[in-house]
């Protein structure tokens, strides 16, 4: 039997049939459903007098358009409010469970995923969001898909793909103090920019990889889409399983012993075939702000804006223009002399506990800038929140002068009322900083947990690895 | 779904690269619980100098004239002619559902982003991707009334004047969309063969059938 890399083995393992030219038709195991690109899949299935294929491989919870404001007064936007209420009214009807707005495991559909162990290692996951890469952190292939997907996963728990290619992505070494999950993804995505993954499965992998966190894994793989894959993976591990094991939808007693034993084979056997390698040294990645209007616009802090007239290709010097139009700067300005005004610590790259916890040890004992009108904390989850209170890390933010919010996606996509004003400046936790992505003519700067806290503090930029 | 057979009809360039999604459809519009209707908001913070708001009534709308969108001579146009990484960013399939919606049927790239690209084909939207010279020496020839014919079945490309260029697609997809083919129900043909995998899962994987 030939090698195989992680990604062909959970291909493999999932397909139903294959066509002459390559197509197949692939089982889905895990289906997500969130409020925003569902309602017209529902609306599909009665149209055709179809019914959901297996209801219980499907999870709903309402995400993006909640309020993170006191829950008990409702959304208060009366479109939001009909989508919210149009998913309650669909699961109710299809009999597909939901965490509602008022229970404690609702959150961001890829923060509560793993957090309940309804994604699993060895799963295909799919789900109406480009961020479902986020769920290949635990070995399991998780893509974004659109609503008439969504509604073919609903009615045939199958979808028709071709494979990709494989693209392995080594960060070497270790990464040094105050250097994050976060900032080594965008440095790959600075790498190989937002179109260097288009069309293959990245697995990600390497020492500074496997030294992370389950959560740290999450954000990486969550950036995947960022640098143009559907798809991003990393290796079960002793890390995975610990994680997995004693969560709510993990299998039990016999089941998880057999699970355990299959899910340990999930990694990329040493002589498979990768369609293209990168290799990175973790130790040179420091602290990445992203300058302009595309994630892969992206330096160091020690860095400046970049100088468009350095670009050689006439497109990308273009597009470089219009972002420092966009983003207010010029070039070769010092990336720490850049001002904030809002500080958005959230969504589902940046908002699990650990995230939370890296952020309070910054704002610990000190004071928000004057010039920063808001800096908001959006826990991922329900849990999430409940367990950063337990710890008093609602308190060191409050004390802080950071709001605590109730879970959601908050301010990532300004969807609810959470936004940016015209011309407002962000240090973001989130994962896109395309025009007006936050609010209307809103400046979106993607950092770290811990870049984000320190900048809400100081007021611009400034580099943690100095931070005491 | 529309089948997608042949076209003839003039070309709106949009020199920009990786446009993403959310520049395509803004989020406020995401909000609607229909597929339906977006038409009059795509692009719509390029193309209004206002801030758009889902339900609004767009006839009376400042425009920002210098976005190509509102450019008389490119009116009509059923083909977009872009460059690299389109469609990036957000899965919604608000973007096709708005570009189809305004009157696209065909849009041309050196790339697409993956995502984009699958639902392109669900919405009856050839996505075609050629060489970034061939883009590049389209874009020079765009002009005022300038025309191009699309033939899905030749794969081909045709300018008034000047060579064909062929494209290529996978043939599922292009039999799907030639012939504007219910994804679903062709699934379910193989609704036998979708059992027998389920029945031969559940040895290998039990807990996830319990
Ligand atoms: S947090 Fe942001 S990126 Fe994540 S699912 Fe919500 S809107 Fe999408």
């Amino acid at each position: 039997m030939s090698a195989k890399t992680l990604y062909d083995k959970l291909w493999d393992d999932h397909v139903v049939l294959t066509e002459d030219d390559g197509t197949s038709l692939i089982y889905i195991d895990r289906q997500l459903i969130h409020e925003v690109t569902s309602p017209q899949a529902f609306e599909g299935l009665r149209l055709a007098n179809r019914k959901p294929w297996r209801i219980d491989c499907n999870l709903a919870v309402a995400d993006h358009n909640v309020p993170t404001t006191e829950r008990s007064v409702g959304i208060t936007d009366p479109v939001a409010k009909l989508q919210v209420e149009t998913l309650d009214k669909n699961c109710a009807e299809f009999g597909i469970t939901e965490f509602d707005m008022g229970d404690i495991r609702q959150g961001i559909v890829h923060v509560m995923g793993p957090e309940q162990g309804a994604t699993l290692p060895g799963m295909t996951v799919v789900c109406g969001d480009s961020h479902t890469s986020t769920h290949g952190a635990s070995g399991a292939l998780a893509f974004g898909i659109g609503t008439s997907e969504v509604e073919h996963a609903l009615a045939t728990q199958c979808l028709t793909q071709k494979k990709s290619k494989n693209f392995l992505i080594k960060v070497n070494g270790s990464v040094g103090k105050g250097v994050t999950a976060k900032d080594i993804v965008l440095a790959i995505i600075g790498e190989i920019g937002t179109a260097g993954g288009t069309g293959y499965a990245i697995e990600f992998a390497g020492e500074a990889i496997a030294a992370l966190s389950m959560e740290g894994r999450m954000t990486v793989c969550n950036m995947a889409i960022e640098a143009g894959a559907r798809t991003g993976l990393i290796a079960v591990d002793d890390t995975t399983l610990d994680y997995y094991r004693g969560r709510p939808y993990a299998p039990k007693g016999d089941h998880w012993l057999i699970a355990e034993r299959a899910w340990q084979k999930l990694h990329s056997d040493d002589e498979a075939v990768f369609d293209k390698t990168l290799e990175l040294d973790a130790s040179t990645i420091k602290p990445q702000v992203t300058w302009g209007t595309s994630p892969e616009m992206v330096v160091s802090i020690d860095d400046t804006v970049p100088n468009p007239l350095d670009e050689f290709d006439a497109v990308k010097q273009q597009s470089m223009q219009n972002a420092l139009k966009y983003m207010g700067l010029t070039a070769e300005q010092p990336i720490s002399s850049i001002q904030i005004d809002k500080v958005f610590i959230g969504s589902c790259t940046n908002s699990r506990i650990e995230d939370l916890r890296a952020a309070a040890a910054i704002v610990e004992g000190k004071q928000r800038a004057e010039n920063v009108s808001l800096a908001m904390v959006v826990a991922g989850s329900g849990l999430v929140k409940q367990q950063a209170e337990s710890e008093g890390l609602d308190k060191i933010f409050i004390a802080a002068g950071f709001e605590w919010r109730e879970p959601g996606c908050s301010m990532c996509l300004a969807m609810n009322a959470d936004k940016l004003e015209a011309g407002e400046r962000c240090a973001s936790t989130s994962n896109r900083n395309f025009e007006g992505r936050q609010g209307y003519g809103g400046r979106t700067h993607l950092v770290s947990p811990e870049m984000a806290a320190a900048a809400g503090i100081v007021g611009h930029f400034v580099d943690v690895r100095e931070w005491n | 779904m529309k089948a997608f057979t042949k076209i003839t009809t003039k070309v709106m360039p949009l020199d920009r690269a990786n446009v993403d999604t959310d520049a395509i459809i803004p989020k406020q519009f995401l909000k609607s619980i229909r597929r339906a209707g977006f038409g009059p908001y795509l692009f719509d913070e390029w193309r209004y100098q206002d801030m758009g708001e889902p339900e609004m009534d767009c006839t009376n709308r400042p425009l920002k004239t210098e976005f190509v969108l509102n450019n008389a001579d490119y009116q009509g146009a059923e083909i977009l002619l872009t460059r690299e990484n389109f469609g990036c960013g957000s899965s919604r399939e608000h973007a096709p559902w708005a570009l189809e919606d305004y009157g696209f049927r065909a849009i041309i790239a050196p790339s697409f982003a993956d995502i984009f690209y699958n639902n392109c084909f669900k919405n009856g939207i050839l996505p075609i991707v050629l060489s970034a010279e061939q883009v590049d020496s389209l874009f020079k020839q765009v002009t005022a009334g300038y025309q191009l014919s699309i033939d899905l079945e030749q794969q081909s490309i045709t300018p008034e004047k000047g060579e064909v260029l062929n494209f290529s697609i996978d043939e599922t997809r292009k039999y799907r969309l030639y012939n504007g083919l219910d994804d679903i129900a062709l699934t379910l043909l193989q609704s036998d063969a979708i059992k027998a995998y389920e029945v031969e899962r559940q040895e290998r994987a039990p807990w996830l059938f319990a």
